[in-house]
């Protein structure tokens, strides 16, 4: 089955809401699972972009960058969901502004 | 009719993003999320990545968020969390992060403007990938390989010791 022809502008545009979304949350939150969860938003705006871009050329490139992006984003969630183990643990809190000593 | 389709996907995905980021329970943003990333995942599917949105599927949608359930559960935020969360989001603390995205989302769709083209409406098949992978981005493989052993490790430290300090307490 073949692709459709869509104008990259607007998957683009796309991409960049997507981004925006994430980082307001990323700002807005002050929960770490939410900020994490915006960390996904963004990282997954990111790889919109990079397979809209591949699709323009019909290359496969994009593609290969999205597998780099999936497994930074797996890799960062792992260590990231341990912190906020860690946190609660240590704080009995989620919140960020709490979080702000290295040694607890 | 299949342009169609996109573009309800992609109104799925921003409806589903901002509702998922202004949730004041956890479990019913994850939720949300998931349904943003099955929407670009048919994104994908249309735009002629079959493969990616597979993965899209399969890793981010499945595997990454079933990570945020179980630590989720494991939290056990339950309703004194939800208050806590919807004080955090009172109106005010909007402002700031709203004007700071909006600008840098100006700036992007101002740098996006003066590019009409359409994407090609090949499909790159999933065969084409696999070769390009293990041909010229075979470094990049190896690389990624290296980042999640770094990450099972850190995570499998972090992890081992909840669990320890846990079974301690008892």
């Amino acid at each position: 089955m073949g692709g459709l022809q869509v104008p990259l502008e607007h998957v683009l545009l796309l991409a960049a809401v997507l981004f925006s979304c994430g980082l307001m949350g990323l700002m807005l939150r002050r929960n770490i699972i939410f900020m994490l969860m915006s960390l996904e938003v963004m990282l997954n705006a990111a790889a919109l972009a990079f397979v809209a871009a591949g699709a323009r050329w019909g290359q496969a490139d994009g593609q290969i960058i999205f597998l780099l992006i999936l497994s930074v984003a797996a890799a960062e969630v792992a260590v990231g969901l341990g912190l906020v183990l860690q946190i609660q643990r240590r704080f009995k809190t989620l919140d960020m502004d709490q979080a702000n000593r290295l040694r607890g | 009719m299949m342009e169609v389709l996109f573009y309800i996907a992609a109104m799925v995905a921003l409806i589903a993003t901002m509702a998922a980021l202004t949730r004041a329970n956890a479990a019913h943003a994850l939720i949300y999320l998931i349904v943003s990333l099955l929407a670009v995942a048919v994104l994908f599917f249309l735009m002629g990545a079959p493969f990616a949105a597979a993965l899209e599927i399969v890793i981010y949608a499945g595997a990454i968020m079933v990570l945020f359930v179980f630590v989720i559960m494991m939290l056990n935020l339950g309703e004194a969390g939800n208050t806590r969360e919807r004080e955090w989001l009172s109106p005010r603390n909007w402002v700031v992060p709203g004007i700071l995205a909006g600008l840098l989302l100006l700036e992007l769709l101002l740098a996006l403007r003066h590019a009409p083209t359409t994407t090609s409406g090949v499909s790159v098949d999933p065969k084409t990938v696999g070769l390009t992978l293990f041909g010229p981005y075979v470094l990049a493989v190896e690389i990624a390989s290296m980042l999640l052993l770094a990450g099972l490790v850190g995570a499998y430290h972090l992890g081992r010791r909840f669990i320890v300090r846990r079974e301690g307490q008892r």
